[in-house]
C-alpha cells in the first residue's frame, strides 16, 4: 500500500504497512493480503467478537481484530504460533461443545468451521467431546434451526431483521446453556428471501432453508476447491 | 398470567420504553412470581421487539422467571462459606421440609427451592434469600421453623428469628436481620464527616477542573479491583462530547467474598450518594445510575428514601448546591441476577435493558456508554473516597497507604477466622497482618480477590512449569500459600477488590474450594465467547478426573495449556474463569502430585464398571473386567 492521506502505518508481524485509516484490523489486514481468520464477523454488519478466531496481540495484550481500529504505528503479532494455538483451540473447542458430524452436513464444504479446521489442521480435537443433547426447531415453516451445529455466533442474530427492526433470532440463557432460538412469531411469516439469507448468513449448517437440501455435489463446494482465506492471501 | 391491562399500565408506566425493560420484567416479576409467554407477546408488541428479544433479556437473569415459581421462594447462598459453615445440613434440611429438591418448585406452588451465587453474606452464612427478605446464619433447626412457618401461610416479615441487624439494618425501611460487623475503620469509615457538607459549603469554589485535578493529585484508582486511575477517568468523560453525559455506581457486588459495598450501602450511602454528585459536577454529568445488584434488593426503599430527601435539600435537581445550570439526578436500577454484570460495559447494557453482556473496547464507555452518552462508571468504595479526598486534600490523602497505592481500602474478610467482618486498612498491609488482626490461626490458604483471583497458601513445592506459567498467567488476584504471607497488598503487588477468603487446615482446596469457583464461573458466564462458554467445563471435568483417582501428569499440563485460551475471552470474568485451577496449581501444585498416578501415563477417565453398573444391577450379573 502506498502512503496517502488517510492512510496511517501499522506493522503487522513485523511488516510495515500503510492501511486506510480507520479500518479494523481485519480490514487493514485484508487490504493488504494478509488473512486474519474470523467466523463470527459478517461484512456489512456490527463486530461483535464472540467467537474470538481473530485475536491478535498488541503491545502483549490479546485484542479481536474484528472490533479494534487501527492506530498510527500500531504494532500487530497475527502470525505466531501462540496465537495460531489459541485460534486452533476455540474451533476444537467449538467441535466438542456441539454436535458437527460433518459428512451427514448439509453445509460441508461451504461450511466456515469446518475449512478453519483443515486451515488449522485440526485432526482429533484435544479437549473430551461433551456430546450435548441439543434440539432441532422445524417449527417455521420456512427454515429449520438445527441447534447441534449452532455455535452462536450471532450472524442471524445481527443480520436477519424486519422492517422495524426487529429481530428474528435472539440469544436464549446464559453460559453452557446459551443457544440462539428462532422468534416463534416472525418466524411462522418469514418472508422467503429472508430465510435464504439466513441460511446463507450462517457460517456452518445450523440454518437450513426447507424443502431443499443442495444444488452443488460435495467436491466442488466453495472450500473443496481453495482453503479458506486464501481468497484474501492471492489477492496481493 | 396477569391481565393485560396491568400490563399494560406498567408499561406506561415506563413510557414503552425499550431500554427500560429490565424494570417492566422486574415488576411483572414482581407481581405474578413470573413472566410468561403472553406477557412476553404484550410486552414485544408494545415496544416493537420481537419475543425473542424479550426472552433474551429474560432468560439471562436468575431471578427472573418464565415458569411460576413458588409462594415462598427460597435461594440459598452456594458461596463456598456457606459450605464451610454447614450448607450441605441446611440444604437437606429444607428438602426434608418442603419435599422437594433444590431447582424444583412443589406441586401445591407453596415453595420453591434455588441455589444461588454469593448473596453478599459471607460474615453471617449459610444465608438465603426468601422472598426478597435476607435470612443469615441458618441452622437445620431454623429452617424446620421456618418452613412450619410458611406452611401456616405467615407473612416473610413474621419469620424472622433474630433481632434485626445494628445500624440502618434495623431502619424501617429496611428491617433486615443483617448485621455491618465492621471490624475496623480508617480514614473512609471514620464518623468525621458531615454528609454533604462537601456540597454546602465547598464544592461551588472549586472549578470541575479543579476538582478533577485534586482527584488525579491523590492517585485515586478504581476500588472495584482493575485499580484505573479515577481523575483520569472523570477527564476523559468530561473531554468526550456528547448530548448527555452519565455517571454510574457500580454497586454490582458480585465477586464471591466481597459485601463491602453492602455495608457502604447500608451506612454511608450519603457519601456515595455525594460522590456521584460530585463527579457529575466534575465531569458535566446530568444523569446518574446507580446499579443495585437484585440480592441487596432489600436496602431499595431505604436508599429511594434517601434520594427523595437528597431532593428536598437541593442536593439533587435543578442548579444544585447553588451552582447555577448544575443539574443531575440520581435513579436506581435493580439488577436480576447476574455477576457479570459488574463488569462496566455489561452493566451498561443491562441498564440499557438487554442481557448484560460484556461490550468489545475500544470504544471505553467514557467515549460511548449508556445510550451512546460518554459515561463514567465508579465503584461505590471509589466515589466515597473521592468525597473525602476532597474535603481534605489530596496531600493529606498522600500521607496514607504506599507509594505506589495511597490510601486504604475496604476488606471484606471471611472463612475460617474468628471476626470476619469489613476491615479498613492502608495500602500496603501484608496478608500476615491481615491474618492477625482478623483472628486467623492454622491457615492453609488464602484466596485475595476473590475466585477471580488467587489463592495463596502454606507451602510452594515442586514449581516446574511454573516459569513458563508466569509468562502469561497475570492473575487479579490470587490464592496464596503462607511463603507468599509477607506479601502486602497494593496494585504493584497484590491488587484486590477486597474479598479475602481463609482457609484453614481442615479445608480441602481442591475438592470444596476450586471446584466451587469452577462452578461459579460455569453458572455467571455470560456465555457469548466461545472460550469462556466452553472451557471452565472441560478444566473443571479434568479437574474431577484428577480428584476421582484417574489423574496422570498430563493432565496437570493440559489445564495449564488449556487455562491459556481463556485469556483470549471478552471481559474479565472469562479471563479470569481458570483462574481457581492456574492459581491453586501455581501455589498448591503439591496438592495435584499427590493426586495424580505418578506411575501411569494413559487413562481415558473412563470407569467400564461404574458405565455398567445400573445394567449390571438389571441382570443381577457382576461382569469380570480385564485390563488392557
Amino acid at each position: 500500500m502506498e502512503k496517502t492521506n488517510n492512510k496511517i502505518r501499522i506493522t503487522i508481524d513485523g511488516k510495515r504497512t500503510y492501511v486506510t485509516k480507520g479500518s479494523t484490523i481485519v480490514e487493514a489486514a485484508k487490504e493488504n493480503g494478509i488473512y486474519i481468520p474470523t467466523l463470527c464477523h459478517f461484512e456489512g454488519a456490527d463486530p461483535k467478537a464472540c467467537c474470538r478466531m481473530c485475536t491478535v496481540k498488541i503491545n502483549n495484550r490479546m485484542m479481536t481484530s474484528c472490533t479494534t481500529p487501527v492506530t498510527e504505528g500500531m504494532e500487530i503479532e497475527n502470525d505466531t504460533e501462540e496465537l495460531n494455538e489459541v485460534r486452533k483451540s476455540i474451533i476444537e473447542l467449538l467441535f466438542v461443545s456441539g454436535n458437527h458430524f460433518c459428512p451427514a452436513c448439509e453445509k460441508s464444504g461451504n461450511c466456515e468451521l469446518q475449512a478453519l479446521a483443515y486451515r488449522y489442521k485440526m485432526l482429533v480435537p484435544r479437549f473430551p467431546y461433551s456430546f450435548p443433547r441439543k434440539e432441532v426447531d422445524a417449527s417455521s415453516p420456512k427454515i429449520i434451526k438445527e441447534q447441534n451445529r449452532c455455535i452462536a455466533c450471532k450472524r442471524c442474530i445481527k443480520t436477519i431483521r424486519d422492517e422495524h427492526g426487529k429481530h428474528y433470532f435472539a440469544y436464549k440463557n446464559r453460559g453452557q446453556h446459551l443457544e440462539v432460538i428462532l422468534d416463534p412469531v416472525l418466524g411462522d411469516t418469514m418472508p422467503d428471501d429472508l430465510a435464504k439469507k439466513a441460511m446463507e448468513n450462517c457460517p456452518v449448517g445450523s440454518i437450513l432453508y426447507k424443502e431443499k437440501g443442495f444444488d452443488q455435489p460435495i467436491g466442488t463446494r466453495k472450500y473443496d476447491k481453495q482453503p479458506i482465506g486464501s481468497e484474501i492471501e492471492n489477492n496481493v | 398470567m396477569a391481565e393485560k391491562s396491568k400490563i399494560n399500565q406498567l408499561l406506561a408506566q415506563f413510557g414503552y420504553d425499550k431500554t427500560r425493560l429490565m424494570d417492566i420484567l422486574l415488576s411483572i416479576n414482581e407481581m405474578q412470581g413470573f413472566v410468561g409467554q403472553e406477557d412476553m407477546q404484550n410486552i414485544s408488541d408494545s415496544l416493537g421487539i420481537s419475543m425473542a428479544q424479550v426472552q433474551e433479556t429474560l432468560s439471562f437473569y436468575h431471578f427472573l422467571s418464565q415458569k411460576p415459581r413458588g409462594k415462598y421462594n427460597i435461594y440459598l447462598d452456594s458461596s463456598i462459606i456457606a459450605f464451610m459453615n454447614g450448607r450441605e445440613a441446611v440444604k437437606e434440611a429444607f428438602e426434608k421440609y418442603c419435599g422437594i429438591s433444590f431447582g424444583e418448585v412443589s406441586d401445591d406452588g407453596l415453595f420453591g427451592l434455588f441455589n444461588t451465587s454469593c448473596i453478599g453474606m459471607n460474615d453471617q452464612e449459610p444465608a438465603a434469600i426468601i422472598n426478597d427478605k435476607v435470612f443469615t446464619n441458618l441452622t437445620p433447626y431454623r429452617v424446620m421453623n421456618l418452613v412450619e412457618g410458611m406452611r401456616a401461610g405467615k407473612h416473610i416479615d413474621d419469620l424472622v428469628y433474630e433481632d434485626y441487624g445494628n445500624g440502618n439494618n434495623s431502619d424501617p425501611d429496611v428491617r433486615a436481620m443483617v448485621n455491618n460487623h465492621i471490624r475496623k475503620k480508617s480514614i473512609i469509615l471514620k464518623n468525621d464527616y458531615e454528609p454533604y457538607s462537601l456540597l454546602k459549603s465547598k464544592l461551588k469554589d472549586y472549578s470541575p477542573e479543579e476538582v478533577i485535578s485534586e482527584i488525579e493529585a491523590s492517585n485515586l484508582r478504581g476500588r472495584g479491583g482493575a485499580g484505573f486511575p479515577t481523575g483520569l477517568k472523570w477527564r476523559f468523560g468530561r473531554r468526550t462530547e456528547g448530548k448527555h453525559r452519565v455517571i454510574i455506581c457500580n454497586a454490582d457486588e458480585g465477586e464471591p467474598g466481597t459485601f463491602k459495598d453492602r455495608v457502604m450501602l447500608t451506612e454511608y450511602q450519603e457519601l456515595v450518594f455525594e460522590g456521584m454528585v460530585v463527579a457529575a459536577y466534575a465531569t458535566g454529568a446530568d444523569i446518574g445510575l446507580l446499579y443495585l445488584r437484585y440480592e441487596y434488593k432489600y436496602l431499595l426503599r431505604f436508599l429511594n428514601r434517601k434520594l427523595a430527601k437528597m431532593r428536598e435539600d437541593h442536593f439533587l435537581g435543578k442548579n444544585i448546591a447553588g451552582v447555577k445550570d448544575f443539574n443531575f439526578d440520581i435513579r436506581i436500577q435493580l439488577g436480576a441476577g447476574a455477576y457479570v454484570c459488574g463488569e462496566e460495559s455489561a452493566l451498561i447494557e443491562s441498564l440499557e435493558g438487554k442481557r448484560g453482556e460484556p461490550r468489545d473496547k475500544p470504544p471505553f464507555p467514557v467515549e460511548k456508554g449508556y445510550l451512546g452518552y460518554p459515561t463514567i462508571v465508579n465503584n461505590v468504595e471509589t466515589l466515597a473516597t473521592a468525597v473525602k479526598i476532597l474535603h481534605h486534600g489530596a496531600e493529606w490523602y498522600s500521607n496514607f497507604g504506599t507509594k505506589d497505592s495511597l490510601g486504604t481500602k475496604l476488606l471484606s474478610i471471611s472463612g475460617d477466622c474468628r471476626y470476619p467482618g469489613i476491615y479498613e486498612v492502608e495500602w500496603g498491609t501484608s496478608i500476615r497482618e491481615i491474618l492477625a488482626m482478623s483472628g486467623a490461626d492454622d491457615v492453609q490458604a488464602i484466596q485475595v480477590g476473590g475466585p477471580s483471583g488467587m489463592l495463596i497458601g502454606l507451602k510452594d513445592i515442586n514449581n516446574l512449569d511454573n516459569s513458563e506459567l508466569m509468562k502469561w498467567y497475570k492473575p487479579s488476584g490470587m490464592m496464596i500459600a503462607e511463603k507468599f504471607f509477607d506479601r502486602r497488598l497494593s496494585y504493584s503487588d497484590l491488587p484486590t477488590g477486597g474479598s479475602i477468603i481463609i482457609f484453614n487446615n481442615s479445608r480441602n482446596l481442591l475438592r470444596e474450594v476450586v471446584m466451587n469457583f469452577m462452578d461459579f464461573f460455569i453458572e455467571e458466564s455470560c456465555g457469548s465467547c466461545s472460550t469462556c462458554r466452553n472451557m471452565p467445563l472441560l478444566m473443571k471435568n479434568k479437574l474431577q478426573k484428577i480428584l476421582d483417582g484417574h489423574g496422570i501428569r498430563k493432565d496437570i499440563y493440559d489445564l495449564l495449556n488449556w487455562g491459556k485460551v481463556l485469556k483470549a475471552s471478552r471481559c474479565g470474568l472469562g479471563q479470569a474463569a481458570g483462574n481457581p485451577i492456574l492459581s491453586s496449581v501455581f501455589h498448591f501444585r503439591h496438592l495435584y502430585e499427590q493426586r495424580i498416578q505418578s506411575l501411569t501415563s494413559f487413562d481415558s477417565g473412563f470407569d467400564l464398571g461404574k458405565a455398567t453398573a445400573t445394567s449390571s444391577e438389571f441382570v443381577n450379573k457382576k461382569p469380570a473386567f480385564h485390563h488392557f
